[in-house]
């Protein structure tokens, strides 16, 4: 009687200030925000705005890692996906010198086609996943299962050899995006000699 | 909490990054577009690995290790982009079109086949 008592208690602590409803009222509600931003994403003709609408949608994927209990991978989400990979994508619209109005042909002439696969792709799968799933809930209460040390224990109890693979290819996709990027010795006499 | 809500919003998420892969015409956008699949597929990860109760925390492992490989992805790919910039003055996907086929054509045109095979006899 008291150990299920300690037990409701230390779950209500460790689930935080939302009831279950409201869990999934938020998820639902931050739901309908990303995926908004999701598509706003793919169907505005301002380049820029493209990315800045991608910050939303990323980051109410965050929000909704919170609400799983996944802390660790939401933080590693706002900093890797908010704070680097949009900074970067901002950059390469910047250094193609993309327009920053609106720009018409933003869109290819392919777009019905693509719609129509969309369309059919999301009908089909969401039928599946949701005739599939339809009696499947997920417990969320308990001790959250992605705090910090849990992912750390597990990731260097278990995981320890891919993550240092992992290690390996960053440093690989490091230097490979340095070699391509820099100019070769023949292209800056090119150069040299066409500015004069 | 329902397991179906987490299912249905990554596979609409993913349904738009298709959406925007097919359609956009820079290739930076549709960067973007496939980086919203990627995380489409990370949202499951992560809701199925708590649904399951893992004790590896396999889902989670693997959400880490796909953030990490979409890092590298969109760092070769600006790089790629910005070098087709560079040599090409553009951007936009549908102009690259190098290896296409000829128009107006099916896979292979009869007479340039029968010239090929005169000209290897």
């Amino acid at each position: 009687m008291t150990g299920t008592g300690t037990h409701d208690v230390l779950a209500a602590q460790a689930h935080g200030f939302l009831s279950p409803t409201g869990v999934e009222i938020v998820f639902l509600l931050v739901g309908v925000v990303t995926l908004g931003a999701a598509i706003v994403t793919v169907t505005t003709r301002q380049l820029v705005h493209a990315a800045l609408w991608l910050v939303v949608a990323l980051g109410g994927i965050a929000v909704e890692y919170l609400l799983l209990t996944a802390e660790f991978i939401a933080w590693v989400q706002v900093l890797i996906y908010v704070g680097s990979v949009v900074v970067l994508l901002l950059f390469g619209l910047m250094l193609t010198k993309a327009p920053i109005g609106r720009s018409p042909d933003a869109d290819s002439a392919n777009r019905p086609a693509a719609l129509a696969v969309a369309v059919a792709a999301a009908a089909a799968l969401v039928w599946v996943v949701a005739d599939a799933f339809r009696t499947t809930w997920i417990d969320l209460r308990g001790a959250p299962q992605g705090t910090t040390k849990v992912s750390g224990e597990i990731l260097f109890r278990h995981w320890v050899l891919p993550f240092e693979a992992l290690s390996v290819l960053l440093l690989a996709a490091l230097v490979g995006a340095i070699v391509l990027s820099r100019r070769t010795e023949r292209e800056n006499t090119e150069r040299k000699n066409g500015a004069r | 909490m329902h397991l179906v809500y987490p299912a249905v919003l990554a596979v609409l998420l993913f349904c738009t990054g298709v959406y925007g892969v097919l359609a956009r015409r820079n290739a930076i956008l549709v960067l973007m577009s496939v980086e919203l699949m990627l995380n489409a597929v990370n949202l499951n990860l992560v809701a199925f690995d708590v649904w399951l109760r893992d004790t590896l925390h396999a889902g989670q492992a693997l959400t880490l290790f796909t953030i990490a490989i979409a890092a590298a992805e969109i760092g070769i790919g600006l790089a790629i982009v910005l070098q087709v910039h560079r040599n090409r003055g553009t951007a936009d996907i549908d102009r690259l079109r190098d290896l296409r086929e000829p128009d107006g054509a099916g896979p292979q045109q009869p007479a340039d086949h029968d010239e090929k095979a005169e000209a290897a006899a």
